[in-house]
């Protein structure tokens, strides 16, 4: 019976009920199958159990291969320190594990995840978790919260599949958000994914420090800027060149790669990009269907992710950015994909040097007057 | 008549001969806070929007580890072995090198950690003094060097969250070097988090943004409703802070100071 005929059903059977017995002893099944249409989800029964692997970006965690859900024991601390923001300047971080984005935490739906958070003895302040993948009061964060040098355990059942952000919600939860407390938890769909030659963990945020961009030292959080949305940094992964160079992603020419983006804010909404790609399928929001191909720029909210995965058909330098270009040039977002491989120059290739438009040469200034001789003779000259 | 007098008071704030009305030499080591009004970050439903809180004397600085280990060796019952786990959990006075012994990463006059609420207490009514509650410690502690309330001053509110953007040291830096507020009061701000008397009946969630909580009483901070003052970062983390306290709980950034009515 399709979905809306059984809603009519109940109508109906609302509209008739209490004036002919039969008829509402009739309908009686259909509010059942409409009640068991919206009934609480079941849960797969847990079998064994297992500690997760957790990775820091840009590394994930290998795919999960079992066919059933199990106990998944998920532990994490949350560490202040001080660390570099940029070359030269630091910044005292809050934390999961000590790195920003935290750690990545791939479970299967359907998990029963038994989640400790400790907090290290010389955190200044007390710290929790929500995460965006449970269900319940506060994701989590009622249930979590930790001062210093102690350590708490609660239980969810991993019920949505989906690439959620993870963050700490205590008081102030802005603050704990822009010093860093962010990160993505994968809960793998039940019939898997896709599989894909490499996966990698990227995740924009931005900071905001009393000195400008560049200022070296220790650098103190900005309320005022951070009420003010004014960042003086938007990076990946925690620092400005955390994906370049040496830390460049790297892959080659026929594999397909899988961002899991994500974006813990705490204020800007990102305009994932890659120079010279297009996402051949986006599974948008991170969420678990795949809802546009070919895509060029995709929007990762504040506190949301998205999923994108292509094929690279050439080699090249491949360039992560927040097309909001200002803060890839001026702030950071800038990350580099290394694809190495056999060149296509049958997809993109140059035909020769750089030339002078036609007609360039002849063509007057459009600032000089038509017939003025001397600048007629200096544009000649600068060709 | 008490009542009345109180509301004169109030009725005429701002006139000190009235205000201050205490007029004894506060004990040794502590600072008579005058009686005023303060407005707590959080509002509790239907409660008032600021509070009175009377005249106090507060301790000057926080109870260091010499003093306490004056106590120790006072009442066994508090050392570091004795302690029952009900009372103070594992780890109290973690940081002192024995039973009556600071060493190197417990220095005489830095603040004295890791003590439980019963522990701080304890040592409080040994002393014939008590905690501060935290209506009186948050009144006390909006003070700038200048003003009985600095908290509308940006460079006080910045230089509050500037303490946050360091990493704690190890060990901690001696009492006193802090600069005095209006009061005479030092480091309520930057050196350690302090205990206060009722501080177990938390009054924030533990989940920063959620807001009236009608089956707890519980209420928020950081959410959208409740809070008076969005830009006290400093408050907000001072609530969240005693929201995750147990009264056995003992912290390696967590001492306290001493109060006495005036």
């Amino acid at each position: 019976m399709t979905r809306p005929l059984r809603l009519f059903l109940l109508g109906a059977c609302v509209a008739l009920s209490g004036v002919i017995a039969t008829q509402t002893l009739g309908c009686g099944s259909a509010v059942d199958d409409a009640r068991a249409d919206d009934s609480a989800i079941s849960l797969p029964e847990i079998r064994g159990e297992e500690v997760a692997v957790l990775t820091h970006a840009p590394e994930v965690p290998p795919v999960i291969t079992r066919d059933h859900a199990t106990r998944v024991l998920v532990r994490m601390e949350t560490v202040e320190v001080a660390r570099e923001l940029d070359d030269g300047v630091e910044y005292t971080f809050w934390t999961f594990g000590g790195r920003v984005p935290g750690p990545f935490v791939r479970v299967r739906e359907g998990d029963l995840v038994a989640f400790t958070l400790s907090n290290a003895a010389n955190s200044t302040v007390p710290h929790n978790i929500d995460l965006h993948a449970v269900t319940g009061t506060g994701g989590g964060a009622a249930i979590s919260l930790v001062v210093p040098g102690h350590e708490t355990t609660f239980e969810f059942r991993a019920i949505k599949p989906g690439l959620y952000v993870y963050h700490c919600a205590t008081a102030p939860v802005g603050l704990h958000v822009a010093n860093g407390m962010y990160g993505l938890i994968l809960v793998q769909p039940a019939e898997g994914m896709p599989p894909v030659d490499r996966e990698f963990y990227v995740m924009q945020s931005e900071f905001y420090t009393a000195g400008a961009m560049g200022e070296e030292g220790l650098q103190a959080f900005d309320l005022d800027k951070a009420v003010d949305e004014e960042p003086e940094y938007v990076v990946f992964n925690g620092r400005v060149g955390a994906l370049t160079g040496e830390d460049a992603l790297r892959a080659e020419v026929g594999e397909t790669v899988r961002l899991y983006v994500g974006n813990g804010g705490p204020n800007l909404t990102s305009s994932f990009h890659v120079i010279g790609e297009m996402f051949d399928r986006v599974y948008g929001e991170g969420g678990t269907r795949v809802n546009q191909e070919n895509v060029q720029t995709t929007i990762v909210p504040a506190g949301g992710s998205a999923i994108v995965e292509f094929l690279l058909d050439a080699p090249g330098r491949y360039t992560l950015v927040d097309h909001a270009l200002f803060r890839a040039f001026n702030k950071g977002a800038v990350g580099i994909l290394e694809v190495t491989g056999e060149e296509r120059p049958e997809i993109m290739a140059s035909t020769g040097p750089a030339r002078p438009t036609a007609g360039a040469a002849s063509a007057p200034p459009a600032a000089s007057p038509a017939g003025d001789a001397s600048a007629s003779a200096s544009t000649d000259e600068s060709h | 008549m008490r009542c009345l007098l109180v509301a004169l008071l109030v009725g005429v704030a701002g006139l000190p001969a009235l205000a201050g009305a205490v007029h004894a030499t506060p004990p040794e080591g502590m600072a008579l806070v005058r009686a005023g009004r303060y407005r707590p970050l959080v509002e509790t439903a239907g409660g008032p929007r600021t509070v009175r809180v009377e005249a106090f004397y507060l301790g000057r600085t926080a109870v260091t580890n010499a003093e306490y280990l004056a106590f120790v060796r006072a009442r066994p019952e508090w050392r570091r072995s004795a302690a029952r786990p009900l009372l103070a959990e594992a780890g109290y006075l973690r940081h002192w090198a024995g039973n009556l012994r600071l060493g190197a990463a417990a220095p005489p006059r830095a603040p004295v950690v890791n003590v439980s609420w019963f522990a701080a207490r304890a040592y409080a009514a040994w002393r014939g003094a008590r905690l501060p509650t935290t209506d009186e410690w948050e009144y006390a502690a909006s003070a700038s060097a200048t003003q009985r309330d600095g908290r509308r001053d940006p460079a006080f509110r910045r230089a509050l969250l500037q303490w946050y953007s360091r990493p704690a040291p190890s060990p901690l830096p001696d009492v006193g070097r802090g600069p005095a507020n209006v009061w005479g009061v030092r480091d309520l701000h930057g050196l350690v988090w302090e205990w206060t008397s009722d501080v177990t009946s938390a009054l924030v969630t533990a989940d920063s943004r959620s807001s009236r909580d009608a089956d707890s009483g519980l209420f928020c901070a950081a959410g959208a409703v409740g809070a008076a003052d969005f830009e006290d970062y400093a408050a907000f983390l001072r609530f969240g802070f005693r929201s995750g306290l147990e009264a056995r709980y003992v912290v390696p950034n967590l001492g306290f100071r001493l109060a006495r009515d005036a």
